[in-house]
């Protein structure tokens, strides 16, 4: 099984090929925005962090930063910095460069004459680079090359009874094909860790599952809170879920069956083949972008209230299996999972579905999401800003 | 009309998957492949939780075969199940399996 991909000088492969306009923190961020919607195939995102952030906490927007450049679905990346934050700019490039050698330009506001100078710098390098990028060709590749992140988002009992359960089989199938799955959102294991426990591949991953869990509790019980105010969401309650436990029951089933072969901290290059996890919290922005950070070239999303968020970087392959909600949110909802839970398809029909999908997607059919040009961003945090 | 889904034969609860009212019959098929029917004792939701049979205050309610959590009143056969009668309950699943 194969896809038409663009082979990067790393040795990687992606299924766009995007120009990176990556700002080091927010005060960066206007102007990367500016010099995106120049260039054709410019992507970026409003980055709120980059400064003022503690080391462990800088370190999480570091890696989500160099794994977005790194990935790829990028060409190339121009990174913009104002000068004086915290992600200082040769910290950011040789981050970067720690992971890839793919082109990289970088512009310093500050050093640059302010931000109109920074634009048009910024800018006719893009330039280049866009044309430069326009030159690589597809090429066939075997699915192996393929990372898929799985997500679920606006969760509600359908998403856990029929459209995890279908991605679930679409990882299957990955896996057996020699590709890479990565099941995240940590906090949608808690009460079903015992579950994905008892698949790691070696005492150690299994040791990793369960810690991963009990940091990220401890982590906002250290400040006070419980990770079960705020989720479920009004929303997943809305819609039928009762408790976290229930909740994760359901997310779990994204990853399938096979055994769990390595578990990642937050956006950390992935090289494991198989199912992976990645520790990422259960907000979808932040999750997806630590999948995409680690290599992730697509992401397969569930919902069941109707989640519409894509990223600048990866194609997001929304699923809903709520009758209600694709008939409702038809614009922005991929793949109808619904006949499983009515009985008018089975699931190896629908998971041929999703496979041949996530193969047209990666051979450049546009989702819904990039059709409409939605790229929400989020980063994970440790804590507040100093 | 089947108008529920039950996930695991374990399972104290179905999972609504049309609108059903009080006092309707509640149809799904169990997992020996019979069609079970039950009264609604509530209005129930398009994809919310009914109870299959009843559960006594402080038992676990188990869904996909797990517990989803604790009952916090006698619930009956037919009851709506959810955050009024159930409560989350964190269990130390590491212990349990070591």
């Amino acid at each position: 099984m194969n896809f038409l991909g663009y082979k990067r000088p790393d040795g990687r492969v992606g299924v766009r090929n995007k120009i990176f306009i990556l700002p080091a923190s927010l005060c960066a961020s206007d102007t990367t925005r500016i010099i995106a919607s120049q260039i054709e195939g410019a992507m970026t995102f409003n980055n709120q962090l980059g400064c003022s952030q503690v080391p462990s906490d800088q370190q999480l927007t570091m890696d989500v930063m160099a794994g977005m450049a790194a990935n790829p679905n990028v060409y190339g990346t121009i990174v913009v910095s104002l000068g004086c934050e915290n992600c200082q700019m040769d910290l950011v490039v040789k981050a970067i460069k720690e992971r890839t050698n793919k082109p990289i330009e970088q512009f310093i506001i500050q050093e640059n004459g302010g931000t109109i100078a920074t634009i048009e710098r910024g800018v006719r390098a893009g330039k280049k680079m866009a044309q430069d990028a326009s030159m690589v060709l597809r090429e066939e590749f075997p699915i192996s090359e393929l990372i898929i992140g799985t997500n679920c988002g606006g969760s509600d009992p359908t998403s856990g009874l029929a459209s995890n359960p279908l991605i679930g089989e679409l990882s299957d199938r990955l896996v057996e094909n020699g590709a890479t799955s990565i099941l995240s959102e940590t906090t949608e294991f808690i009460g079903a860790e015992h579950i994905l426990a008892s698949r790691a591949k070696t005492p150690e991953i299994k040791e990793k599952i369960y810690n991963i869990v009990h940091r990220y509790e401890k982590a906002l019980q250290l400040v006070g809170e419980e990770v079960r105010e705020g989720n479920p969401s009004p929303g997943n309650k809305a819609g039928g879920l009762t408790t976290l436990e229930e909740k994760s029951l359901g997310c779990i089933h994204k990853a399938g069956h096979t055994e769990v072969t390595a578990v990642y901290d937050y956006g950390k290059q992935i090289s494991e083949k198989g199912l992976v996890i990645m520790d990422t919290p259960g907000n979808d922005g932040s999750s997806v972008a630590g999948m995409v950070a680690g290599g992730a070239q697509i992401v397969v999303f569930s919902t069941g209230r109707g989640n519409p968020i894509g990223n600048p970087i990866a194609p997001v392959i929304k699923i809903t299996a709520n009758k209600i909600t694709y008939a409702n949110m038809v614009d922005n909802m991929d793949i109808d999972a619904s006949p499983l839970i009515y009985g008018t398809k089975t699931m190896e029909e629908l998971s041929d579905v999703l496979l041949k999908e996530v193969i047209l997607v990666a051979n450049g059919k546009l989702t819904k999401s990039e059709c409409l040009g939605y790229t929400e961003t989020a980063i994970a945090r440790l804590c507040n800003f100093v | 009309m089947i108008n529920a889904l039950i996930i695991d034969e374990k399972d104290d609860v179905a999972v609504a998957i049309e609108p059903i009212e009080i006092g309707t019959e509640i149809s799904y098929v169990a997992k020996d492949g019979k069609v079970k029917t039950l009264m609604a004792l509530d209005n129930i939701t398009i994809y919310h939780k009914i109870a299959t049979r009843n559960v006594a205050k402080g038992n676990p309610i188990i869904k996909y075969g797990e517990h989803i959590g604790i009952a916090l009143t006698d619930i009956k056969a037919g009851m709506h199940v959810h955050v009024h009668n159930v409560q989350s309950h964190r269990e130390n699943l590491e212990e349990e399996l070591i």
